[in-house]
């Protein structure tokens, strides 16, 4: 097992962080539903956490683990204060598309 | 604890009146809320009585006390302090400030009876002489001029006090806009001031105007002088002063005559270090200014027939005579008779109050007449103040405006004409106003049938008993005169209640004052040296800047003989055209109009000035406000450009987001070299 992870060199997890913040950022633009852009929306922090903690050991430098607490707590902020919006949007008009939304520009 | 320290208290005591008249003066009501005032102020004379002994009390050239109450301004190294100064000229001051303030006080008390706001009229008058003590005692210039401001905003409150009378509220209005010019010229020299020798406290600027240039002393003087005739009623700023005599009379006592418009002065002779080191101009431009005023006023006076205008051009004509003595260097003097000066003149207008409270409201002096058997005391008081100001020896007058003259024959024999004529003017437009009101005969009459007041009996009786009071077989001619010219008046006032004498708060203030004007002159006599009291007692303020002058004692016995002659001829004219009508009076309409000064002003502003301020507007309106809108138009415009981009499509705003992301990621990968 510790050969295998061994073998697992860091920037593979480099990749897979820039592959999960693309999909984020892609599911972002080409999706209407409002629940499914708020997950996207998550994996992009969470990709962005996972470059971070890569280069934190690359670096040896553990600055970069300290940032990822730091993005976890405004994520979750994140989380309370948008899945709140959302939920009270979807009661009322469960059918409703963020373009829909736009109504709310005033 | 030395008896100096107690300085604070002579304005602390004010304002706490002040303040709890402002909480509580509906609750007190009348009289409650006047006595608490009066004893505010009383207490505030005696702590200047307590001061004024602490000081002489010290050798001569240690009578310099500053007490630093707390830091009121820092900025970085330089500081203003609110501090007391007491030294020989500011306790000088604050003795006749509170002394005279505090009569005047009880005098209200009877004067304000009735009146719906009498809480808020002790209210004022307590505010006032607080700022009135920080004028005098601050031991910096602004200090002095948050007093400075302060009474310019206590005259304008108390001039308009009747505000629901369009004609009272716009003379508060007009004294206030003319003291700003004056107050410009203050600000102007704090600022030279400061710029110059880094410190506004008179500590420094006294001590350090010899290392002034004489350029900058030059321009302090200057602007200090025009502070002064703003305040002080000067040409051509005076025309706020007569307008005064819209509020309450007590205030003219004592804003308008005894306290507030001798300030200019007392700047003035407060800076006479820098008066010295200024160009030999000013000093001659301060004493001509005064010496025109004092004439140009006199004759004014000469054709009023309000009561209280009369005075009112009398004090600016008064006030002329302290910048002639300022302007020969006579800084003694000119506050000698702002002492003395202090006293008549609130005893004049105190006494010409009751009149008007005795008359019911009228301030007609054609309408009265006869009005020593109404009144006596006033009457009596009335005649001491009017021989004081005509300069009639032993009155107090007479010392001080025969030293004035003295001085000014020495520097200018043309200034001493000036002002001799000016005395003359004085004891005729003075007696002209004593005989038009308390002798003569009675201009009115009391309506038949109204019960009057407790002397009712005597007016009834006054046909048949002419000689009521002890003027003897002078007045009985007198009044024998008058009755044959009887039927030139026929414009008969008729009064609903007989004129009446006032209570006795305000009889009281009348005979102290009374007294105070008849040995008033004692402070300062010019028999010997030892004798010249006010002038060593003011000896370290003034110094070397005090002239001296050297005239042969004939002569100035002789000056003063000419100056009471001048006194006597201007009584016995008046006597002569007002009481034997030997001739009919010539009061011309220009004189009655005040030399149509404030029509030409009208006009003035109405014409070439109005068309200049429109101008001013105009260019305001098109270019200043142009520039401010127009930058507000183009925020509009682009703004509106831009709103277009708020589709509202949250995912457009992604895509803008991301993009931009890219874009910015692209130009960094270029600019970073390797």
């Amino acid at each position: 097992m510790a050969a295998v992870l061994a073998a697992v060199e860091p920037s593979w997890y480099l990749v897979l962080g820039a592959a999960l913040f693309a999909i984020g950022a892609v599911g972002l633009l080409i999706r209407r539903n409002p629940l499914v852009m708020f997950m996207c929306i998550e994996l992009m922090p969470n990709a962005v956490t996972l470059t971070f903690v890569t280069f934190s050991r690359m670096l040896d430098d553990v600055a970069g683990q300290t940032m990822v607490v730091f993005v976890f707590v405004v994520a979750a902020a994140e989380v309370v204060v948008g899945l709140g919006i959302i939920v009270a949007i979807m009661r009322r008009r469960p059918d409703a598309t963020a373009d829909d939304l736009a109504l709310l520009k005033g | 604890m030395e008896t100096l320290d107690l300085v604070w208290l002579v304005p602390a005591l004010p304002l706490a009146g002040f303040l709890t008249l402002v909480l509580l003066g509906r609750r007190l009501g009348e009289p409650a809320a006047g006595w608490l005032a009066t004893a505010a102020v009383g207490g505030s004379f005696l702590a200047t009585v307590v001061v004024f002994f602490g000081l002489l009390d010290r050798p001569e050239e240690d009578r310099a006390f500053t007490q630093t109450l707390f830091e009121w301004i820092p900025i970085g190294g330089w500081e203003v302090d609110v501090g007391f100064l007491a030294d020989p000229l500011s306790i000088a001051m604050c003795l006749f400030v509170t002394g005279v303030g505090t009569l005047i006080h009880l005098y209200s008390i009877g004067y304000m009876h009735g009146d719906r706001d009498f809480s808020k009229f002790f209210l004022y008058l307590n505010l006032f002489v607080f700022s009135m003590v920080v004028l005098v005692l601050g031991e910096n210039l602004l200090l002095t001029f948050l007093g400075w401001e302060g009474v310019g905003a206590c005259s304008y409150f108390l001039i308009s006090f009747w505000f629901t009378d369009p004609e009272k509220a716009s003379a508060g209005k007009k004294a206030f806009v003319t003291n700003r010019i004056g107050d410009w010229g203050f600000m102007v020299a704090m600022f030279a001031c400061f710029a110059a020798l880094g410190s506004i406290s008179y500590d420094e600027i006294l001590g350090g105007a010899g290392s002034l240039s004489g350029t900058t002393a030059t321009l302090v003087a200057a602007c200090l002088f025009v502070g002064a005739i703003g305040k002080s009623a000067q040409f051509p700023l005076y025309v706020w002063l007569p307008d005064a005599m819209a509020g309450p009379t007590p205030v003219s006592a004592l804003i308008h005559a005894a306290t507030m418009v001798t300030s200019g002065i007392y700047l003035l002779t407060r800076a006479n270090p820098i008066i010295a080191e200024a160009d030999s101009w000013i000093q001659p431009t301060i004493a001509w200014v005064g010496a025109g005023t004092a004439l140009f006023a006199a004759t004014i006076a000469v054709s009023q027939r309000d009561i209280k205008k009369v005075l009112a051009y009398s004090t600016v004509s008064q006030l002329g005579y302290m910048f002639l003595a300022v302007g020969v260097g006579a800084y003694v003097p000119a506050v000698f008779h702002m002492i003395t000066h202090a006293f008549f003149k609130a005893l004049l207008f105190l006494g010409s109050g009751s009149v008007i409270h005795g008359m019911h409201e009228e301030q007609d002096m054609t309408r009265m007449g006869g009005l020593r058997k109404y009144m006596p005391v006033t009457a009596a008081t009335f005649i001491i103040g009017w021989l004081a100001i005509a300069g009639v020896p032993p009155f107090s007058g007479f010392f001080s405006k025969d030293e004035i003259l003295l001085y000014a024959w020495a520097e200018n024999p043309a200034l001493w004409a000036v002002g001799l004529v000016t005395a003359l003017l004085t004891a005729f437009y003075m007696s002209r106003q004593v005989f038009l009101v308390f002798f003569g005969e009675e201009r009115f009459t009391v309506e038949a049938g109204t019960p009057g007041h407790g002397d009712h009996a005597e007016v009834e009786a006054h046909d048949a008993d002419t000689a009521l009071d002890t003027e003897g077989a002078e007045a009985e001619a007198l009044e024998e005169a008058d009755t044959a010219h009887a039927p030139q008046h026929d414009d008969v006032h008729v009064l609903h209640a007989a004129p009446h004498e006032s209570p006795w708060t305000m009889t009281l203030p009348l005979v102290a004052l009374a007294g105070l004007a008849i040995v008033g002159g004692a402070i300062q006599l010019p028999f010997t040296s030892d004798l010249h009291f006010l002038a060593d007692w003011l000896h370290p303020v003034l110094g070397e800047n005090e002239v001296h002058i050297d005239v042969a004692t004939g002569t100035k016995v002789g000056l003063a003989v000419v100056a009471v002659l001048a006194g006597l001829v201007g009584i016995a004219v008046a006597y002569a055209i007002y009481l034997r009508k030997v001739r009919q009076p010539v009061e011309p309409q220009i004189l009655a109009e005040g030399w149509r000064y404030d029509q030409a002003i009208s006009a003035f502003m109405g014409g070439p000035g109005r068309a200049g301020f429109e101008g001013i507007a105009a260019f305001d309106r098109t270019v200043v406000d142009g520039a401010v809108n127009g930058v507000a138009a183009t925020v509009r415009r682009s703004g509106s450009g831009l709103r277009g981009l708020q589709s509202g499509f949250v995912r457009n705003y992604a895509l803008g987001i991301a993009v931009g992301s890219v874009l910015l990621l692209a130009y960094f990968l270029v600019q970073v070299t390797y």
